[in-house]
């Protein structure tokens, strides 16, 4: 087993899947010579040639249009959005096309397209360049949303958006492409979009978390569990479809949730958790549910913007008061 | 039937290389001193970019974009407007934007991450740096479709790079200011890379200037490298704005001489004879540093002199931006509405708590 970062092995996912499947084809900006800007598609050029990693021009809709158009035509298209913040240019091909295509012909046609884009923040970019855009697409019936928080989650995860058969938006959180290292396995695995992974058991509160603020659940978890309080963390791993029953045991078992993401709290996917948790499982329930998001302002500028983002010691303090019921 | 082939394509430049006038070309209606200021600011203004490079390395800025090749596309077609011209710029055309007045001290702010870097001082017409790729060409077609509703006579100037001209806001840009006859000038800086993809993926079309001819417009091409030629174009476009006669688009075909960007690797994707060509043998500075010298209108001591007093303003607009108190998150809450209602002055409240207790620390 080699050990990788994240990037390296949503790079090997793609050579794997291309090597087997020659209609996978990959389109964005720079993907080809220049590898992405990230790196994410390096090599894959020299290897594939130019007609299967094209370079397009500057056009994301353009990019996610002609991707519908190819998967309708047989091909297997990852298009890549260079940052996440660029999808608004391509809205229109995404939610009111991808998403739709399948709906709107009763069946005939579908578009099993793979998005994948970089996104989230603590990494000092321009404006636009750190948002987190989850929610606006799970508002989206008929695409899937997968956010993997690790390296081994990736690879599975990114090899099961391009053998699905609905377009999925694949979201790479930018923090973690060379935050650590991983085994991972060399052959193609799957791990299946839609269950959720429980990351850390504990007893009295859950933590719902998704890409980064999975390690901080995870770090927050072991400085409660020094002031004795057992936190068990799920990483959601896919934020369409939301992985209920995972959360509803977990919360059978705490009674107290909290949901930790990057996105604005507004209206955003940990609202979405909380509001079915309280439909489905209410009773179960003993404090109130919180939420830790990033706030209700356009993500800021790259000075200030360690304290905009969920915190360490935010989650402690939401930890602390839902221990107090 | 229309042939792209058939097309006439005209290349506009006043200078050689060697700073000669070109044969049957005329001077534009420039004075002594007016030349000598626009060479000023090319000098400055290469001056301050690699000043910019050099404290990016030293981590006092953010990533940064720099413009160094692009000097005479930019104060060129800058130097063509006067004060209360709008201009809409990209994240590389600081240089266009403080020859209209921009404060070299903003721009600073800017790319340190600071949430006063995109703040245009009251009385300037100058849009915040815009990131999203062509988005501002329609804003500069709004401006100008308003400027013409109120029966004034301000042009809109919006400023993109060859990689733009790909994108559909582009296309509308041009389309609806066309079919208003709005008074805009689309400045487009064609300096051969959008990041690491060649010009000829970006567009099948031979020139970019012609893509004004299906919208009904007037397209130019330039020499972007050749100050006197764009100031040239500028002007002309400018005038035909200004008296009604509708929008243009203006191709100044130029070179980036640095990376995309600070966390660009440029030798990944572009052959280093391509850029020693374009660096030693098309130097829009150099030049006009010609041209002016045979004209006698500079020296080396003039220039010696000059680069010192640039450095000092230079030293002394960093010294102003690193004294500016540093951004804290609270003020993030600040200009999201007019006023922030409850549950944002709820979330401000919150983070100035979080801030005083780590403070207290
Ligand atoms: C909508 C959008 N897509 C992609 C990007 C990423 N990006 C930033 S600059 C750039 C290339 C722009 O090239 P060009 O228009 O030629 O301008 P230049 O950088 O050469 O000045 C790209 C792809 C972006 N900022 N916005
Ligand atoms: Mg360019």
């Amino acid at each position: 087993m080699a050990q990788l970062t994240m990037v390296e092995a949503i790079r090997e996912a793609m050579r794997l899947e291309m090597e087997n499947d020659e209609r996978i084809v990959i389109l964005g900006e720079d993907v080809g010579k220049n590898g992405g800007v990230f790196r994410a598609t390096d090599g894959l050029q020299a290897q594939f040639g130019a007609n299967r990693v094209m370079d397009t021009p500057l056009a994301e809709s353009a990019i996610v249009g002609t991707s519908i158009g190819m998967a309708v035509n047989g091909l297997r298209p990852i298009a890549e959005i260079q940052f996440l913040g660029f999808i608004y240019e391509t809205m229109d091909q995404v939610a009111a096309q991808a998403a739709r295509l399948r709906f709107r012909s009763a069946g005939r046609f579908t578009a099993p397209i793979v998005i994948r884009s970089p996104y989230g923040g603590g990494v000092k970019t321009p404006e636009l360049h750190s948002d987190s855009l989850e929610a606006l697409f799970v508002h989206t019936p008929g695409i899937k949303v997968v956010m993997p928080s690790n390296p081994y989650d990736a690879k599975g995860l990114l090899i099961s958006a391009i053998r699905d058969e609905n377009p999925v938006l694949f979201l790479e959180p930018m923090k973690l492409y060379r935050a650590f290292k991983m085994d991972v396995p060399e052959e193609a695995y799957e791990i299946p979009i839609g269950k959720a992974n429980v990351v850390r058991e504990g007893v009295d509160v859950t933590i719902v978390a998704w890409g980064p603020p999975v390690l901080l659940a995870k770090q927050a978890a072991e400085e409660a569990e020094k002031k004795g309080i057992s936190v068990e963390v799920i990483d959601l791993r896919t934020v369409q479809p939301i992985d209920l029953d995972a959360i509803l045991s977990s919360v059978e078992k705490t009674s107290r949730l909290i949901i930790v993401h990057e996105a604005v709290k507004s209206a955003g996917v940990g609202g979405e958790i909380a509001a079915l948790v309280s439909e489905c499982g209410l009773f179960s329930l003993a404090a109130p549910i919180l939420r830790v998001t990033g706030y209700d302002t356009p993500y800021p500028v790259p000075s200030i913007e360690d304290d905009w983002l969920p915190t360490v010691p935010r989650l402690m303090n939401a930890i602390q008061h839902v221990m107090q019921f | 039937m229309y042939d792209e082939t058939d097309l006439n394509h005209e290349f506009v430049q006043l200078l050689n290389e060697d700073g000669t006038m070109k044969e049957h070309e005329s001077l534009p209606n420039l004075a002594d001193e007016q030349l000598v200021d626009m060479y000023e600011w090319m000098v400055k203004m290469r001056l301050f970019d690699e000043k910019m490079l050099r404290m990016q390395r030293q981590g006092r800025i953010g990533t940064y974009a720099p413009f160094s090749g692009q000097e005479a596309a930019q104060i060129g077609s800058a130097a063509a407007l006067r004060e209360t011209d709008w201009i809409f710029p990209s994240y590389r055309e600081m240089a266009a934007c403080m020859h209209h007045g921009y404060p070299m001290k903003q721009a600073i702010l800017y790319t340190k991450g600071h949430l006063q870097g995109g703040y245009t001082p009251e009385g300037l017409n100058i849009f915040p740096v815009q990131i999203i790729i062509a988005g501002q060409t329609l804003h500069a077609a709004g401006c100008a479709i308003a400027t013409k509703l109120k029966g004034e006579d301000d042009v809109s100037v919006a400023y993109f790079g060859d990689g733009a001209t790909s994108q559909g806001d582009f296309h509308e840009a041009l389309n609806i200011a066309s079919v208003n006859k709005a008074p805009v000038i689309f400045f487009c800086q064609n300096n051969h890379w959008a990041i690491s993809v060649p010009l000829h993926l970006q567009t099948a079309s031979q020139t970019i200037a012609q893509k004004a001819v299906a919208y009904g417009m007037k397209g130019v091409q330039v020499d972007g490298n050749d100050i006197l030629a764009v100031y040239k174009v500028m002007q002309d476009a400018v005038n035909r704005a200004r008296n009604g006669e509708g929008p243009m688009l203006i191709e100044a075909v130029t070179y980036r001489q640095g990376p995309h960007t600070t966390a660009d690797d440029p030798t990944k994707y572009r052959d280093a004879k391509e850029v020693a060509d374009w660096v030693e043998n098309n130097d829009p500075i150099r030049r006009f540093h010609r041209f002016l010298e045979q004209k006698g209108l500079i020296s080396d001591e003039r220039i010696a002199a000059l680069k010192e007093r640039f450095n000092q303003e230079i030293e002394q607009a960093v010294q102003e931006a690193e004294a500016v108190e540093p951004s804290t998150a609270d003020q993030a809450f600040d200009y999201v509405y007019d006023k922030p209602h409850k549950l944002l002055a709820e979330q401000k409240q919150e983070v100035q708590r979080l801030l005083a207790e780590k403070g207290g620390n």
